[in-house]
């Protein structure tokens, strides 16, 4: 076991653990500042600021011998008897120097600048640079470069720090920005007629250490203090990368990842990124409707609820179509609803969108094909209450020849997922339910239409397509009159008071083998369920 | 000093002495014949190794040590780089070899290629030579044709491909690592170290990376043998165990205000008096104010300091940063160091990669104050700011990947210290008013015209 000292704190490192100095610094809470390093990267070395003294101690007399020079704690690998000192006075002065280095040219236009209040420079300068200004330059050019779509760059702002290059060089592996020019003169580019444009260029946004790459779609929409991020999975696809949400008064402003090393790492794909529009789109539906003849009527829900249930509870052969849009949790209610009326109701996993094929990038990073959050959680929840696993393929040509007294539908899809052919299969259905966000030609023939939320407003838990379950909180809330699926099914099935996704999810992991490790507390960055099934079995 | 004949310019005054028929004449190639059917490349090794021979492209590590940092199991090709991007100001003696005497260079790369068992040799030109690069193709073409190039050199069964590959004008390129990075199509921004080139450079392939001049010794050394080489030159000095010595002659390249500039060749150990008289002295009959010991990132001698022997040695003793290339350049009493600085401030911001952040601004910021100072707006703290500016520069405190920065600060530093009267004395006269100021000075134009 090696042993690494930083400001004579001890600190002992696993036989595998490969780390340099600022990770081993942060164990033991302390910061070394730096702009070039960055744990996804290949490492460079060239901002300068995470500069540390550096030692050795000898195994045999422990006696520590440093280095004269100073050295990147980033390109310093934490072996036995390293030995770092960060809180030096050298130390202190070298990281003012970078610190007004960087300043020397940087604008200084904090208050319109995007990053503030998110600034490395900002924070590093407060903390580690100087009171005084010695450079007798101001520089001021603002002058801005639209890189892409989606991103801009504010060209003075830049420190140089690369980071956005590298990204695109080693995990889009497409290679679109450069640095061009020499020296002082240095500035992040393009080449004429290639803009930025593959599908992980947001990221370079949340690389950029500074203000220099803007986001278009956040630009000046709001001060960054105001917004209250919360941690969510993305629902876009089958990959289920970790993001945070980032609102303020339950309007999103923008998306961006959480760091998970089982499944997305620091990345998240523009897909994702921009994926929230249709949250606050106006043609959402936010009203409960019932058909009485060829009326359709607008209801509040908790008196249209009650009808319904007595409608269905009156009903003897039930279908459900379970979208994968909705959580473990809304899934697992819906499924024992509809069960608990009739035990023989068929559970329909409905359509599963598959857009083109997965594409990976040079990192290792791929976006799904498959656009729905949670088919794996869905399909294994009709798995295992109804024995045997019904697609909405092999569900709909059936549909006119089987009398069914009630369907319920589940959408949440966020393009055109039915058409009028589609509907005509419900003609028989003696009474059609239908929740979505949007509306379709399915949802004009349901007898009654309840608004469905999006992912955001959700809570509960996804499994995605490695069987990786996250579970999260809502991030917004719906808008007035929606109420949530879990919210719908926890009534339905005379639930009192809040949807409590976690206590479904216990009821979950005692009744499904396959749900079994989430009997516990899912940890933030998630469990994997099949590891833990066959270690259980 | 006993009679000393010229070996590296001994052939550069005759007729045609960039063709390999002259150079044969004189007995080129016969080393290279001799060491290809007698020497294995271990050997070579331990016999450049054994002379001492010391890089000469500025840092003066020694070549034959360099050499067995490589692998001893090759797993692939090794590469050698020939670095020809001479860009230090001041300094021309690789042209020199190159335009007038490009088999010598030849020669000397294919044994080095030889003993570093590298079959690609990459010969890194700089783009401002055109001569050179029109004569180095025309020899490395005569070698193929005469077969010192090639597969099978001379029946040996050992094979080398030399490829001139024209740099596009950095000074960064320089640097060894730099140089890889540039040759493999990237921008030269030096590599941060381990790993070391001779471990994986270019092409992520173990790559030797050698100074012209430090493989036209070669080929001497090969001709003559160690011990000759070990009798020219400044023996180790027995007070400092690192010192491994500095043998084997020297081009010095002499220029400023002199009679007669010009590249020169002596053992190592020259004086810069002794080079300067052969210069033909200091011109118009001036007395001499400062000298450049050897390129200019290598700091600045005062005219008291010029028993400074150019060997690797000496002139840190007298504060400068090394003999760097031997290139010495002449400030007369009249040249205003004001100007000497600025000029070098200009260079190396200019010529700065911008990879490392107190390089890229401290270079860019010293020229701005050097500027103000020039146009009559300097302070005596200016002095004390580009002072701490160019000691915080470099690898040597740590702060860069590459060495550039440290010539940048050299200059920096011995100028002002060295001349310290001379600066206060500018700043004084051109700013009478301000020149005392203390508090942080207003921006100049901007706020000015408000």
């Amino acid at each position: 076991m090696a042993v690494v000292i930083v400001d004579g704190h001890e600190i002992q490192l696993q036989d595998n653990e490969r780390l340099n100095g600022i990770q081993v610094a942060a164990r033991v809470g302390i910061e070394i500042p730096h702009y070039c390093w960055h744990p996804g990267l290949t490492v460079v070395a060239s901002c300068r600021m995470c500069l540390v003294e550096v030692g050795r101690r000898d195994a045999q007399t422990g006696k520590i011998t440093m280095q004269p020079k100073l050295s990147p704690a980033c390109q310093t690998p934490a072996t036995d008897g390293t030995v770092f000192v960060t809180n030096s006075q050298k130390v202190a002065e070298a990281r003012a120097r970078v610190e007004e280095g960087l300043l020397i040219r940087h604008p200084i236009d904090c208050p319109i600048c995007d990053k503030a209040g998110e600034c490395l420079l900002q924070d590093y300068h407060f903390r580690y640079g100087q009171d005084a200004r010695r450079a007798d330059l101001k520089p001021f050019t603002s002058r801005r470069r639209e890189l892409g779509e989606t991103v801009t760059l504010f060209v003075d702002r830049c420190v140089m720090c690369s980071r956005c290059v590298r990204f695109c060089r080693e995990i889009a592996g497409t290679s679109e920005l450069l640095v061009a020019h020499r020296g002082a003169h240095e500035e992040i580019d393009v080449f004429p007629g290639a803009p930025l444009a593959n599908k992980l260029a947001g990221n370079v946004v949340d690389l950029c250490p500074v203000g220099a790459l803007g986001d278009r779609d956040f630009l000046y929409q709001q001060r960054v203090w105001f917004l209250q991020g919360q941690a969510h999975v993305c629902a876009n696809c089958s990959k289920g990368c970790s993001i945070r949400v980032d609102q303020n008064q339950d309007r999103i402003y923008r998306v961006k990842p959480r760091t998970n090393p089982h499944v997305n790492r620091w990345w998240i794909c523009d897909e994702g990124r921009y994926g929230w529009k249709h949250v606050h789109d106006p043609r959402r539906l936010t009203k409960c409707q019932r058909r009485t003849g060829n009326e359709l009527q607008v209801s509040e829900s908790s008196p249209l609820l009650a009808e319904l249930d007595a409608r269905l509870r009156r009903s003897h052969k039930l279908a459900a179509v379970v979208s994968p849009h909705l959580t473990v949790e809304e899934a697992y209610l819906l499924c024992r609803y509809v069960r608990d009326i009739d035990p023989e109701a068929a559970l329909v996993l409905g359509p599963v969108p598959q857009v083109g094929e997965d594409q990976t990038y040079a990192g290792q990073f791929t976006i799904r094909a498959e656009k729905c959050p949670n088919r794996r959680g869905v399909e294994e929840l009709i798995a295992g209450i109804a024995g045997k696993l019904v697609t909405w393929e092999q569900f709909l040509p059936r549909l006119p020849d089987e009398r069914w007294d009630a369907v319920w539908v589940s959408g949440g899809y966020l393009g055109e997922w039915n058409d009028t052919a589609t509907a005509e299969q419900f003609a028989s259905v003696g009474t059609l339910v239908v929740q979505d966000l949007f509306s379709s030609p399915l949802l004009r023939r349901a007898d009654y239409q309840l608004p469905g939320a999006a992912a955001y407003e959700r809570e509960g838990s996804y499994v995605n397509r490695a069987d990786w379950i996250q579970s999260f909180s809502w991030a917004i809330r719906p808008p007035a009159g929606v109420l949530t699926e879990g919210q719908v099914y926890w009534r339905l099935r005379k639930g009192s008071g809040l949807f409590p996704a976690r206590r479904v999810l216990d009821e979950v992991s005692h009744a499904i083998l396959y749900f079994r490790a989430a009997d516990r507390p899912i940890p933030e960055l998630g469990l994997d369920l099949k590891v833990n099934l066959l270690a259980s079995t | 000093m006993a009679e000393f004949e010229p070996v590296l310019l001994a052939n550069i005054a005759r007729d045609g002495s960039h063709t390999r028929a002259v150079y044969e004449a004189a007995g080129g190639y016969t080393a290279l014949k001799r060491v290809l059917r007698e020497m294995q490349p271990k050997h070579v090794v331990e016999l450049v190794k054994r002379s001492g021979l010391r890089g000469r492209g500025g840092a003066g590590f020694p070549t034959g040590l360099k050499w067995t940092f490589l692998p001893a199991e090759l797993r692939g090709p090794v590469y050698f780089c020939l670095n020809a991007d001479e860009s230090e100001p001041g300094t021309f003696n690789n042209r020199i070899l190159m335009e007038s005497d490009p088999h010598q260079v030849l020669e000397g790369l294919i044994l080095s290629c030889y003993a570093t068992r590298a079959t690609t040799a990459y010969f890194y030109l700089r783009y401002e030579y055109p001569l050179a690069w029109k004569r180095m193709q025309a020899a490395i073409d005569e070698c193929y044709a005469a077969g010192y190039l090639g597969s099978n050199i001379l029946g040996s069964g050992y094979a080398l491909d030399v490829y001139l590959h024209r740099g596009a004008g950095a000074y960064i390129c320089g640097e060894e690592t730099g140089l890889i990075e540039s040759l493999e199509g990237k921008r030269a921004w030096p590599r941060i170290k381990p790993p070391f080139p001779a471990v994986e450079g270019a092409f992520r392939h173990p790559t030797v990376v050698n100074n012209v001049e430090t493989v036209a010794c070669v080929t001497h050394i090969a001709a003559r043998g160690a011990e000759w080489f070990r009798s020219i030159g400044v023996p180790p000095d027995p007070n400092d165990p690192r010192d491994p010595g500095s043998f084997g002659p020297k081009l010095y390249c002499l220029s400023g205000h002199v009679e007669s500039p010009g590249c020169y060749e002596a053992p190592l150990g020259l004086t810069v008096r002794e080079l300067i008289e052969r210069g033909g002295g200091v011109w118009q009959g001036r007395r001499a104010k400062a000298a450049i010991p050897g390129g200019i990132s290598m700091g600045l001698l005062r005219a008291e300091e010029f028993d400074c022997r150019l060997d690797f040695a000496d002139p840190a003793r007298y504060g400068c940063l090394g003999l760097g290339t031997a290139a010495v350049v002449v400030l007369d009493e009249t040249a205003s160091l004001v100007d000497f600085l600025h000029n070098s401030c200009r260079f190396f911001a200019h010529e700065s990669c911008g990879q490392c952040t107190p390089c890229r601004e401290g270079t860019a910021w010293s020229l701005r104050i050097l500027e103000r100072i020039r146009a009559g707006r300097g302070r005596l703290k200016d002095l004390d700011l580009l002072l701490e500016l160019g000691d915080s520069l470099g690898i040597i405190p740590g702060t860069t990947i590459c060495g550039l920065a440290d010539g940048a600060a050299w200059s920096i530093k011995n100028a002002i210290r060295k001349f310290r009267g001379e600066f206060e004395d500018h700043v004084r006269r051109t700013n009478p008013g301000g020149y005392r100021e203390t508090n942080p000075v207003p921006a100049l134009e901007i706020l000015t015209a408000h």
